[in-house]
């Protein structure tokens, strides 16, 4: 299993049976996969889908359905469609359980920056502002270092905020980590790492659990 | 009756240059190719355009932009476009964006003959900068303008001669909105179907917000599947 798998297969198991997940672009699409076919989650694709299953296999595709991201998806039984205005009010008006996000930064308190880094990548902001700020649970899968090694994870963001203190969860290939109103606890390490290697990766203080921490 | 139906070039030749034009769409579905191929061949430009995105490189409303023809591109994203993003980053392209669902409000807004759309959504963002801020109870607030533009290009599945449309699946995305949301409201369709056989409760947009109906005769490879999304 690559980094990126592990990454979504712990993140699915954050999800509920039964609750309306949105899923952002990137390593939290893969989440899809390890859902139970029998959890009963709905899928909320944001231009206008509710009740999205996996992409389509090759030679199924239908012209008029896409997810976000432009891929080729497959809707399941009792799915239903519906116009941007009414996608949103789902995610603004409070009925969006849960949606999985990457991350740029993430600060002590849950700030998430993700959607811009002045001067380098600006592509604009989509529905991350609105899904971050409004979903009743923001969970982030992502990597615990940027690609040049610096921790992703810090005190404060440096980056512009797509919304402020909305992160409930991190999960990452190394850590799965809750913001707390206390600050960020440790609730499990990945089976190949150590604590010394999460701490020397992480740019804020975790509180750590009584006892051995966990394993995933 | 008067039918609504009318060739492409007669529905898409009253837009001057200066033009605001809605263009419906997210991604392949919904979005109206042939509208925007009439709009590119008769010549109109400094055009100010809406859009949830700006199409991917050398399709649809993109071709416009690179054709020069776009002064201002109103959008939420556009990260499969990096022509046009580039274009953005020297200047070539005044783009505003807004968090996607804030700006189908401003649309719905507009459409529904309000003046705004005041929200929380990107108060603790470097968006609140350039906002007006307002307070609603005691609360600090967003003020968003609501939008209208001088045209809409609608893409639908199914119309009739009284401008009754259905769209079909993810195609629907921002194309009802904007359908309320411009003064002359150009609705293309995959198949003209007889007055009275769609069925009232069915009907997406009512024919009042429609002022022309453009048949198209063969949908053209842009509509088709995208060979780079396939698994």
């Amino acid at each position: 299993m690559s980094y990126k798998e592990k990454i979504a297969a712990r993140a699915a198991r954050e999800i509920r049976p039964g609750e309306v997940l949105n899923l952002g672009i990137g390593i939290p699409t893969l989440v899809l996969r390890y859902l139970p076919e029998d959890s009963g989650v709905l899928v909320l694709s944001e231009n206008g889908i509710a009740g999205m299953g996996p992409r389509c296999v090759r030679g199924d595709e239908d012209r008029n359905l896409i997810d976000a991201g432009g891929s080729y998806v497959t809707v399941r039984r009792g799915a239903s469609f519906f116009d941007s205005v009414l996608s949103f009010s789902l995610v603004r008006g409070g009925r969006l359980d849960v949606t999985v996000l990457g991350a740029l930064e993430v600060s002590r308190t849950g700030d998430l920056a993700n959607w811009i880094i002045p001067g380098k990548f600006a592509p604009g902001i989509g529905g991350g502002m609105e899904l971050a700020g409004k979903a009743r649970r923001v969970l982030i899968a992502t990597t615990h270092t940027a690609r040049d090694g610096r921790p992703k994870i810090l005190e404060e963001c440096t980056l512009p905020l797509t919304a402020k203190g909305c992160v409930d969860t991190i999960v990452t290939e190394l850590a799965v980590i809750d913001v707390t109103p206390q600050g960020l606890a440790l609730r499990e390490l990945a089976e190949e790492t150590t604590l010394e290697e999460v701490k020397s990766k992480t740019d804020a203080p975790l509180l750590l659990p009584q006892g051995e921490v966990p394993r995933f | 009756m008067r039918s609504k139906v009318a060739s492409v070039e007669e529905a898409v030749g009253r837009i001057r240059d200066g033009a605001a034009v809605m263009v419906g769409g997210f991604g392949v579905p919904g979005t109206p190719f042939t509208l925007v191929d009439a709009l590119l061949e008769q010549g109109a430009r400094d055009l100010t355009l809406v859009k949830n995105e700006a199409n991917e490189d050398g399709m649809g409303v993109s071709k416009l932009v690179e054709a020069g023809r776009v002064r201002k591109i109103v959008t939420s994203h556009l990260g499969l476009n990096a022509t046009v993003i580039g274009m953005m980053n020297r200047g070539e392209i005044e783009v505003e964006l807004h968090p996607q669902g804030i700006l189908a409000e401003k649309i719905r807004a507009g459409g529904a003959g309000l003046l705004g759309v005041v929200t929380d959504v990107g108060m603790d963002t470097i968006l609140r900068e350039s906002r007006r801020v307002v307070s609603v109870n005691g609360r600090d607030a967003i003020f968003e303008p609501a939008l209208r533009a001088d045209f809409a290009l609608i893409h639908a599945a199914k119309g009739d001669g009284l401008g009754n449309l259905v769209y079909e699946k993810s195609a629907r995305n921002f194309n009802p909105a904007m359908a309320t949301a411009a003064d002359t409201v150009i609705a293309e369709v995959e198949s003209l179907v007889e007055i009275g056989e769609l069925d009232p409760d069915g009907i997406h947009t009512p024919g009042p917000f429609v002022d022309h109906v453009v048949v198209l005769e063969k949908l053209s490879r842009e509509y088709g599947i995208l060979e780079h999304h396939v698994l």
